[in-house]
C-alpha cells in the first residue's frame, strides 16, 4: 500500500541572474514499512526532494500526498500538525532541544501532541531502551555523544508515532562504530514498527543496509532499484 | 508547563547572554531612578523653598479678596474654618496674615511698601522668617516693632533702632498711620521683597489699619507637596463661598510653569537613555534569535506551532525583563537612599546662584515611591514591547535557511 504519493514534483530557486531546477519533476511512490535510501551527489537535489517530502519546502510545482492528503494543500498550521503526526525528522547534525534532557527531547513532540504524561513516560522509556540509551534518559544533549545523540534523534523521530521518518544525512557526522550501530537500531525499529524510513544520503554503509534505492541526478530519478535484505 | 520549563532553561543555557541582558534592564531602572529621583528632588527643594518662603503650601481668602487684594475684602476668622483645618490631617501648620499697601518715611523720605502683619511664632514656623533678620531682633507676641527688608531701609536710611512713620488708607478708608521703631533688618534673596516689606505683629497691623480682628490669608502647610492633593480635596469639599482655597501651584503658576519646563527637558534626556537602554536590550535579543535559529526551525520543523515558539520565546524575555526590572529596583532603593541623606553639595558659580537665592547649594534627591516603581515598570514595559520582536521572527522565520543556519 501506498503511504506516499509523489507526482511531478519540481522546485525551482529563483537566483538573481539564473533559474536552478533543484528537483525537476519526480514522480514516485513510497510503501508503508520501506527503507530506502535518496543517494545521489552533492547538489543532486535530494535534501530539497525529502524536504518538499516532509512539507519543510513548498515545491514550486507537483504534489505530495501522503496518507491521501495533499501536504502542499494544507494551511501553514496545519501543515505543522501534520508533520507533528505524521513525519519523524532525523537531521544530520542530530539537533536536539539542548535544554532538554534526553528523555524530554523525546517526550517533548508527544508533549505537542497533547498526550497523557503516563503514555508520554512509558513510551519515551520505551524508546530510548529500544535505542539503547535507557540509562542516558536524564542526560542533556552536551554530555553525550554524537553517536548517542543521533539515537535520541531517532528516538525522537519514532516516539510520535509517525507514518515514516525522513532522515538526511543521518551518519554524516558519526564515526564508523557509531553508524553501524545506529543503522542497525533503525532497522531493527523499521522491522519492529514497521515505520517506512526514507534517507537522503551519500553513505555506502546506509546503502548496503537499505532495501530500496532511488538515484537522483540533476534533480531528476536515474534509477529505481529494490534489494531483497 | 512546559513552555516555562524550556523557556526558563533557555535562559541559563549562556548564563552570561542572560546576564548581560537583564544587566541592562538593571542598569537602565537604576540610571532612569536616579536622574529621576535627582529630577524629583530638585523640584521638591525648589517647591519647598518657595512655599515656606512666602507663600505656603495653601490659603485660605475670600473670593473678593482674591478678586481684588483690598484691605475692605478681608475677613475674621471663624472658629469654623478654623475647625475645618484642624480636622484635615495632612496640615501640618497654619499662619494667618494681614497684608496691604501703605507709604513707609523716615525723616526724608518716602515709598511704597507692603506691610505684613503676622503671628511671629507661628510665621516662623512656617516661613522661617527669622533666619532672614540680618540685624537687630526677630518680633514677639505683640510687638510694636518692625522688621523691614534690607533695599528698603537703606533706601530710607534708616537702622535697627531708628522710627519709621507709616501712614495709608486702612479698613473702609479709615486714615492708617502709625510710627514704629525698627526692630530688626531682613535681608532676603529676592532683591524684589528686599525692595517692599515691612513685617509687624499681627495685632499691631490690626490695629494700624483699623481692621480688628481681620486678616487678608489664612497659610497653612503640609508636610510636602506629595500630601497637598489630598489636603486640597478634602479643604475644597469642606470650605463654602465666600471663602476659597488655593494651592501654591494656583498662587504662583510661573513656578509651575518652570517646573514643566524643566520636566520637559527631563523627558527628553530620559528619552534619550531609554533609547539606549532599548537598543542594548534590543541587540542581545536579537543575538539570542540569531543564535538559535536552527533550533527554532527544528522545532517549528517536529511540530512545533509558531505562537507556542513565540510564548516560549516571549516568556524567556518576560524572565529577563522581571529579573533585570526587579533587581534594578531593588539595587536603586539602598543607593538613592544613600543620596537622598547625603545630597551631592554644589561648588562654583552654580553654589553661589543657588545660596542668593536663599537656597541650599545641594543637589537633592527624592525618596518617593514613585521614582522608583515608574522607572521599573517603563523599562520593563520597553522590555516587553521588545520580547514582540521575537514573536514576530517566529512567525516569519523560514523554515529551511533556519534549518541550514
Amino acid at each position: 500500500m501506498n503511504v506516499i504519493e509523489i507526482k511531478d514534483l519540481v522546485k525551482i530557486y529563483n537566483s538573481s541572474e539564473v533559474q536552478v531546477k533543484a528537483v525537476n519533476g519526480i514522480t514516485v511512490n513510497f510503501e508503508e514499512g520501506e527503507f530506502t535510501a535518496v543517494v545521489g551527489p552533492s547538489g543532486s537535489g535530494k535534501t530539497t526532494f525529502l524536504n518538499m517530502l516532509g512539507g519543510l519546502d513548498r515545491p514550486t510545482s507537483g504534489s505530495v500526498k501522503i496518507g491521501g492528503t495533499n501536504v502542499w494543500d494544507l494551511s501553514s498550521r496545519k501543515l505543522i500538525d501534520f508533520r507533528m503526526n505524521n513525519i519523524g525528522f532525523v537531521f544530520q547534525s542530530y539537533n536536539l532541544i539542548p535544554v532538554l534532557t534526553a528523555g524530554e527531547n523525546v517526550e517533548f513532540i508527544m508533549h505537542l501532541q497533547g498526550r497523557p504524561k503516563k503514555e508520554r513516560e512509558e513510551r519515551t522509556k520505551e524508546m530510548l531502551e529500544a535505542m539503547g540509551i535507557g540509562d542516558r534518559i536524564k542526560s542533556r544533549p552536551a554530555k553525550l555523544s554524537g553517536g548517542q545523540q543521533q539515537r535520541v534523534a531517532v528516538a525522537r523521530a519514532l516516539a510520535s508515532k509517525p507514518e515514516f521518518i525522513l532522515a538526511d544525512e543521518p551518519t554524516a557526522n558519526l564515526d564508523s562504530h557509531s553508524t553501524t550501530e545506529l543503522l542497525e537500531l533503525m532497522s531493527q525499529m523499521n522491522k519492529k514498527y514497521n515505520t517506512t524510513f526514507i534517507f537522503a544520503t551519500h553513505d555506502q554503509r546506509v546503502m548496503d543496509k537499505a532495501r530500496r534505492i532511488i538515484t537522483i541526478e540533476d534533480g531528476k530519478i536515474l534509477s529505481d532499484e529494490k534489494f531483497e535484505r | 508547563m512546559k513552555n516555562f520549563k524550556i523557556a526558563w532553561r533557555n535562559l541559563w543555557r549562556k548564563p552570561w547572554r542572560t546576564i548581560i541582558t537583564s544587566g541592562s534592564i538593571f542598569f537602565g531602572v537604576i540610571f532612569t531612578a536616579i536622574m529621576t529621583s535627582m529630577q524629583y528632588g530638585s523640584y521638591d527643594s525648589m517647591i519647598d523653598n518657595v512655599v515656606k518662603f512666602y507663600s505656603g503650601y495653601i490659603q485660605i481668602f475670600t473670593e473678593a479678596y482674591h478678586e481684588n487684594k483690598t484691605i475692605n475684602n478681608t475677613f475674621e476668622l471663624e472658629e469654623q474654618l478654623v475647625e475645618i483645618v484642624n480636622n484635615t490631617p495632612e496640615i501640618t501648620q497654619y499662619t494667618s496674615r494681614l497684608e496691604y499697601f501703605t507709604l513707609a518715611s523716615s525723616e526724608e523720605l518716602t515709598r511704597g511698601a507692603m506691610v505684613i502683619g503676622i503671628i511671629p511664632a507661628s510665621e516662623n514656623k512656617v516661613t522661617n522668617l527669622k533666619k532672614w533678620v540680618a540685624e537687630g531682633n526677630y518680633l514677639s507676641e505683640g510687638d510694636d516693632g518692625v522688621l523691614v527688608a534690607i533695599d528698603l531701609a537703606k533706601y530710607l536710611h534708616i537702622g535697627v533702632g531708628d522710627s519709621l512713620v507709616l501712614y495709608g488708607q486702612g479698613f473702609h478708608g479709615v486714615m492708617a498711620a502709625g510710627i514704629y521703631p525698627v526692630k530688626g533688618i531682613l535681608k532676603f534673596p529676592s532683591p524684589e521683597l528686599n525692595k517692599q516689606f515691612i513685617y509687624m505683629d499681627l495685632t499691631t497691623a490690626q490695629t494700624f489699619f483699623s481692621a480688628p480682628g481681620k486678616l487678608s490669608s489664612f497659610v497653612l502647610m503640609v508636610e510636602d507637596h506629595y500630601h497637598l492633593t489630598a489636603a486640597m480635596n478634602q479643604l475644597k469639599k469642606k470650605i463654602e463661598p465666600p471663602f476659597v482655597v488655593m494651592s501654591w501651584d494656583e498662587l504662583q503658576p510661573e513656578l509651575v510653569s518652570m517646573i514643566e519646563a524643566d520636566k520637559a527637558g527631563g523627558v527628553f534626556m530620559k528619552a534619550i537613555l531609554y533609547m539606549i537602554i532599548t537598543f542594548g536590550i534590543f541587540g542581545t535579543i536579537l543575538m539570542m534569535i540569531s543564535e538559535r535559529k536552527r533550533e527554532l526551525g527544528v522545532m517549528i520543523a517536529i511540530g512545533m506551532q509558531r505562537h507556542k515558539l513565540g510564548i516560549i520565546l516571549f516568556i524567556e524575555t518576560f524572565f529577563m525583563g522581571l529579573l533585570g526590572a526587579i533587581s534594578g529596583l531593588l539595587a536603586s532603593i539602598p543607593l538613592v537612599y544613600y543620596f537622598f541623606k547625603n545630597p551631592i553639595p554644589l561648588t562654583g558659580d552654580a553654589a553661589k546662584t543657588m545660596i542668593e537665592m536663599g537656597i541650599e547649594p545641594y543637589m537633592y534627591f527624592s525618596m518617593h515611591p514613585k521614582v522608583f516603581y515608574t522607572q521599573a515598570i517603563i523599562v520593563f514595559i520597553i522590555t516587553m514591547v521588545i520580547a514582540l520582536f521575537p514573536i514576530y521572527k517566529a512567525f516569519t522565520l523560514k523554515l529551511i535557511s533556519a534549518l541550514r543556519a
